[in-house]
């Protein structure tokens, strides 16, 4: 089979170059590309453009695919107090995560800059980024749990024992679940905020920051006037990967809480609504909402990158 | 209901070993009997499945949320016949069976055989099931009465023949602590609770409960929700179910209400595990264990719970741990709730059709007894042949057809209350919401047509 597979894809790929040499032989530039851009445009069309297309068909119809409802699905979302609870924890996650992510990875960043064993540091907050969600969120469920009189095995629990408090259940509890999770994914981005931030700290050249300290800058100034701003495309990258993360956010609340005590969010819903119900509708309606949410932050993000190559050029 | 999950022993085993491998070695090193070992001679012999027919080679699959210890003593008993028919049996348990079969019938893959615990979630899939042949319906009319093959038909025409049976209102309790507390088995549900507000004096935590099981967290609830409806009266039961009433109907907040006086109150429960607020998070699977160690009196859950037990705990009226039936509002009359799994088909395959048929018979369902903790329905099934004194008894019940029983209302009600809005609604009502709030956001997933 892999065998087959393999002389297929090159058999595709030598049809297709000479393709291009006999087109490149009649000299139409236009063409050539086209003949190039052909299989992306095929495979983009398959993989995504259709099905994007499809579900957004399908969020107007009922759960059987079979009638046609308008916009009821999107009305369901934001009227149904148990869908506002999941705008509300999305809403959360969004803010928060990308926030206090990049801004404990820039201060760890900073704080490491140019230290011995910097390499060291930066690798053991880097390491939960090789932790899968699924293994963070199983780790953290332990450190959460909860059990009843004084025997704990929940880390947080115990450690609110030994101050003589009594043990709480934490992953019931309305809203704090939720941002007990969103630590969950703060401890796994962190690490990448900061290997990020820390690279472009180093390409800071130093005679700007020598300026700055010459003409009498304190290090509070320095930080804010010369540091920041020159890393501002880099701290951008990081809120906008990490905000899209935490848009996406499935597998830490699918295993923790499994979306119960009104932990859901809009990605584990629409898994749920489209998968455990059968209500197609309302899952496609939430995978809508779920990319218009997403427009605005890969909208600004193009728009930066347009600028700095405005700007470079 | 779902009586799938036998994991615990597992993970205990696994996070054991992790620990300790010399203990673990000696506590969960080889199963106390191999599943089949013991399976009388008449099944080994290939004449008694001459009426299947024989066939070369040929696969049958099946799908269920059957896994674990449980799924071996099952594939134990069919073994013989699929070997002497010529048919490879294929199981395949799975943890989250519910979402899995959308996938699997929507991208036309579905299982040739599967079995489904909830008949409500079975018949969203009817437009892709497989009737009964009529060799299947003939094993099935001779082994059930008709009330049972109703559950897995439509239209009159029979789809899925039932699987195992679980007897539900059950409570189970250590026949030792009742006598050293000169507690007696409460005939109705008035003295249940007097016998809870004493043992409670007594500074014993009376209850035990457990509501959480992965993706079904909950389900356990809606037990003891079904079995209060059914002793507020079996014809509001059934108007429940079918939904001639709204699911918030002031008589089904009531029945929140009468089992709110023992699962809200941190003075019944969570014997062992702390207070109300444990039992979401309680796995159903362990819920019980307390009570073999006195730290509480009373467990209430099905006949299956029989299996869960650890190994060192023994079953039996004078043994460690016993069961007494749920009682209902005047002595004598105990309603019975309980579950089954059906047994649907995809596949209009000979080979299939031979496979359900043997499913169908009396010879499995004793077969089935034999090689693990199950009980069943089917009226060709000697109670004997189960495995401790609580699953004789519930198979006995099972079979008795004067007693007031109804099928597990979640099970039945259509996927999207009974196997989500019910179950989360159950961990809603732990969680402070008020009973109406939760019946009236289940009414209103109720689907429309």
């Amino acid at each position: 089979m892999l065998g087959l597979g393999l002389a297929a894809f090159i058999l595709v790929i030598v049809v297709l170059l000479a393709l291009a040499e006999l087109v490149a032989k009649r000299g139409s530039k236009a063409l050539t590309a086209a003949v190039f851009l052909a299989p992306v445009g095929l495979l983009l069309g398959a993989g995504l453009v259709v099905p994007a297309a499809r579900t957004l068909g399908l969020s107007m119809f009922d759960g059987s695919g079979e009638n046609f409802v308008w916009f009821a699905n999107f009305q369901w979302i934001f009227t149904d107090s148990g869908a506002q609870i999941i705008l509300l924890n999305t809403l959360l996650w969004v803010v928060l995560t990308p926030l206090i992510a990049t801004g404990i990875g820039l201060l760890y960043a900073v704080l490491i800059d140019g230290k011995r064993g910097e390499a060291i540091y930066k690798s053991l907050v880097f390491m939960p980024m090789a932790i899968s969600f699924v293994g963070a969120a199983v780790i953290w469920r332990f450190i959460y749990d909860h059990r009843g009189g004084t025997d704990q095995i929940g880390l947080l629990n115990q450690v609110v024992v030994w101050l003589g408090g009594e043990p709480q259940a934490w992953l019931q509890m309305w809203p704090w679940n939720t941002l007990l999770l969103i630590v969950v994914l703060i401890w796994v981005q962190t690490g990448f905020a900061t290997v990020v931030l820390s690279a472009a700290l180093k390409g800071i050249p130093a005679e700007i920051q020598e300026a700055a300290r010459i003409d009498g800058a304190t290090p509070w100034q320095e930080f804010w006037r010369v540091t920041i701003p020159s890393i501002r495309p880099a701290i951008i990258v990081v809120v906008v990967t990490i905000s899209i993360a935490s848009l996406k956010l499935f597998d830490i609340v699918r295993t923790m809480t499994g979306g119960q005590f009104r932990t859901g969010v809009v990605a584990d819903s629409m898994w749920f609504q489209a998968f455990r119900l059968g209500e197609a509708g309302r899952g496609a309606a939430l995978a809508v909402v779920l990319f218009i949410m997403v427009i605005p932050i890969v909208a600004y993000q193009v728009h930066n990158l347009k600028r700095r190559q405005e700007e470079t050029r | 209901m779902k009586k799938d999950r036998r994991l615990p022993k597992r993970f205990l085993c696994v996070t054991a070993s992790a620990a300790a491998i010399a203990l673990a070695a000696t506590a969960c090193g080889a199963p106390d009997e191999e599943p089949g070992e013991e399976l009388p001679d008449w099944a080994a012999d290939c004449d008694t499945y001459a009426d299947y027919g024989s066939f070369d080679g040929e696969t049958v699959s099946i799908s269920s949320s059957i896994r674990g210890d449980e799924a071996d003593e099952m594939t134990a008993a069919w073994s013989s016949f699929a070997e002497c028919v010529g048919i490879t049996i294929q199981h395949e348990g799975s943890g989250t069976f519910e979402s899995d079969m959308r996938v699997r019938v929507d991208g036309g893959n579905a299982p040739d055989i599967a079995l489904f615990p909830q008949p409500g979630l079975m018949f969203q899939f009817v437009d892709n099931m497989v009737p009964a042949d009529a060799d299947t319906q003939a094993a099935a009319q001779e082994g059930w009465t008709q009330d049972w093959l109703d559950y897995g038909t439509v239209d009159g025409q029979l789809y899925a023949p039932p699987h195992s049976a679980n007897a539900k209102s059950f409570v189970w309790y250590s026949p030792s602590f009742f006598e050293d507390g000169g507690y007696d088995i409460p005939e109705t549900w008035d003295e249940m609770m007097d016998l809870t507000e004493t043992i409670a004096a007594d500074g014993t935590t009376p209850w035990c409960v457990g509501f959480e099981s992965g993706e079904a967290s909950g389900w356990p609830g809606t037990d003891w929700i079904e079995d209060a409806v059914l002793r507020e009266s079996p014809e509001l039961y059934d108007d429940w179910i079918d939904h001639n009433i709204p699911f918030d109907d002031p008589g089904i907040v009531d029945a929140f209400d009468r089992v709110g006086e023992i699962l809200l109150n941190d003075d019944y429960v969570n014997g062992g595990h702390g207070g109300v607020n444990t039992i979401a998070t309680t796995s159903f699977q362990e819920a019980g264990y307390p009570v073999a160690d006195g730290e509480c009196a009373m467990h209430r859950q099905a006949s299956f719970y029989s299996a869960m037990w650890p190994d060192d705990v023994e079953v039996a009226e004078d043994g460690d741990v016993f069961i007494f039936q749920l009682p209902g509002d005047e002595p004598g009359d105990a309603p019975m709730l309980f579950g089954s799994e059906f047994v649907a088909s995809f596949s209009d395959d000979e080979a299939v059709h031979a496979v359900r048929q043997f499913l169908a018979s009396a010879d499995y369902h004793n077969l089935r007894m034999t090689t693990g903790s199950w009980t069943t329905a089917h009226q060709g099934a000697d109670p004997e042949n189960a495995r401790d004194d609580a699953l004789v008894r519930a198979v006995e019940i099972l079979h008795d057809e004067t007693m007031t029983s109804r099928f597990d209302g979640s099970d039945y009600m259509p996927g999207e209350v009974g196997a989500a809005a019910f179950w989360t609604g159950m961990l809603d009502w732990l969680g402070g919401t008020s009973a109406e709030d939760v019946t009236s956001n289940i009414e209103n997933a109720w689907p429309s047509d």
